[in-house]
């Protein structure tokens, strides 16, 4: 039987598109310091550590070893697991698999990025079959391209409602100090931007950033002593569709649905729509925004644009999706689906300052990958009753 | 094609340190498309899902997969994007020649999407559904090149 473990602090670099002040480990020492200080821990209460990013973006490899002293991994147990664009997310799904076990109390996880010393899309593509798939690819926006054009064609959705998506997370951004792009857009705006790959304009789409996040996650022998408010895990998941980009069923993200079919189930959730108060989603271009909120359960096939223009996904609405502004402000890839992490944690503990979310009982976080995989995490104010 | 033979993906003039086995089921595939103009999609005994390209195993049935079907070469685009912005090949070193039909394509018989280049002589026909056949390279390798590209039909 599983412990029972919660996130009981949080750190985040100021995310910039930039950071030529500091190398990996001194940025990856920013989010570790924050972290330890939220939680009042010092590096003497870690069991282990695990670390991840996109190690190939930087063509440095091996980061669980070169990291130590930015970490504090210095002579501790540190394990490094990369899974793509989901990295952060799983990092955080293994944190709580070594809690869980009992055999670690309290672990620090760590995810990363420096996106300015990287080409993204020529390391993307190395993620993909020499034969078969890299002929036409161009980084992670084809693909991203092609489902939005399926979902178009299948469910009659326009760029504009694409748009929605973008400003409304554009918005949220100006009240997240760590997000890197913190400037309001219209809708004009969106749509006037450069088309990158039909119907993807530039707006639509994430930047590339600089930036560290770290969570710290304990087990119920002592999450309560850290602190008054531990964000719960109540479930994790993740699936993998495919084997060739071909192979999948564009329009649809097969692996979100049965993910989030799992945990619900798992934590007794059956209105989703209602139970959860708050998403922290790993939307790398505004389309996802429509798409993906169907496959997790929130709308039926077809409704989400409906459900993002009547303005419910906005702060003050009745499901509030990326108050921190999401992956379209700011993503230090390796470290975007801890940011996912660590943001639902800080809405459930209460500590998401001028983005709070008011009364977050339940919060779902998510990684995306690759480009159909996903990771998620369901996360709760109460202490789980399994 | 020999045993010994090797595939050749050309990067221009950059080289490339990998050599890669694509096995019997990629051989099988680059075989026919050279020697008599085929696309070779492998069928799935327990689910009856036909894959392009083929591979030794179905996945959700996790079963061994012997029996090649001919798909194509005609078929209709799946989904699709135009690729608009420049960008380095990092196959090739050198920037891409944007703008180019990127397409998902629903080969006749098969049950995945085979990717290639879409012709954009006439932008407006690109579109899900729109009916493609390929168009051939002159001189054919044993490569994925030896389609230079789909073209939409009337």
């Amino acid at each position: 039987m599983a412990k029972r473990a919660a996130i009981v602090g949080t750190g985040q670099t100021f995310h910039k598109s930039h950071r030529p002040d500091v190398n990996g480990q001194e940025l990856i020492n920013e989010a570790v310091s924050r972290a330890l200080l939220d939680a009042n821990l010092t590096m003497k209460d870690i069991d282990a550590i695990i670390i991840g990013n996109m190690d190939h973006f930087e063509g440095i490899n091996y980061v669980d070893c070169w990291s130590v002293d930015g970490s504090g991994g210095t002579m501790k147990p540190v394990m490094k697991i990369t899974t793509g664009g989901t990295t952060g997310c799983t990092i955080a799904i293994g944190g709580y698999h070594l809690v869980a076990s009992g055999m670690f109390d309290k672990v620090l996880i760590v995810g990363w990025e420096k996106n300015s010393e990287s080409d993204t899309s020529g390391a993307i593509t190395t993620a993909f079959d020499p034969i078969w798939d890299r002929l036409v690819f161009a980084g992670a926006i084809s693909g991203l391209a092609a489902e939005a054009q399926a979902y178009i064609a299948r469910y009659g959705a326009t760029d504009r409602d694409g748009a929605r998506v973008s400003v409304r997370d554009r918005k949220h951004a100006l009240n997240n100090p760590h997000a890197q792009l913190r400037k309001e857009v219209s809708l004009e705006e969106v749509l006037a931007s450069p088309m990158l790959a039909d119907p993807i304009h530039l707006l639509d789409v994430c930047p590339r950033t600089d930036g560290a996040c770290a969570v710290i996650m304990a087990s119920e022998d002592s999450a309560e002593k850290i602190t008054k408010t531990p964000d719960w895990i109540w479930g994790t998941g993740n699936r993998h569709p495919y084997a060739y980009l071909g192979d999948a069923d564009y329009g649809r993200l097969t692996s979100m649905e049965r993910t989030a079919k799992e945990i619900f189930k798992k934590a007794g959730i059956k209105e989703p729509r209602k139970e959860i108060n708050v998403i922290e989603l790993y939307q790398p271009y505004s389309f996802a925004g429509i798409i993906w909120i169907e496959d997790m359960g929130i709308v039926p096939p077809g409704k989400g644009a409906e459900y993002i223009w009547s303005g419910a996904t906005d702060m003050g609405g009745e499901l509030p999706i990326n108050p921190s502004g999401g992956v379209i402000s700011c993503n230090p890839i390796g470290a975007t689906g801890l940011i996912r992490c660590a943001e639902a944690a800080m809405q459930v503990m209460g500590k998401a300052e001028g983005r709070q979310v008011p009364d977050v009982n339940h919060a779902v976080s998510t990684g995306f990958g690759g480009c159909w995989w996903t990771d998620m995490i369901l996360h709760g104010k109460k202490k789980p009753n399994y | 094609m020999a045993e010994n033979e090797h595939i050749v993906i050309e990067s221009g003039e950059a080289a490339q340190p990998f050599n890669y086995a694509v096995g019997m089921y990629g051989s099988r595939f680059f075989k026919e498309l050279r020697e008599n103009k085929k696309i070779m999609g492998v069928k799935c005994p327990t689910c009856g899902k036909v894959y392009v390209p083929p591979r030794g195993v179905c996945g959700p049935c996790f079963q061994e997969m012997k029996e090649f079907v001919e798909v194509g070469p005609g078929g209709v685009i799946g989904t699709y994007t135009i690729l608009r912005f420049a960008f380095i090949d990092p196959e090739t070193g050198h920037q891409k020649p944007v703008p180019y039909g990127y397409g998902f394509i629903k080969l006749d018989g098969a049950d995945t999407l085979f990717q290639h280049y879409i012709d954009l002589v006439d932008e407006k026909k690109v579109r899900i559904g729109a009916r493609v056949e390929p168009v051939w390279a002159n001189e054919r390798k044993g490569t994925i090149k030896d389609i230079q590209y789909f073209r939409v039909v009337e």
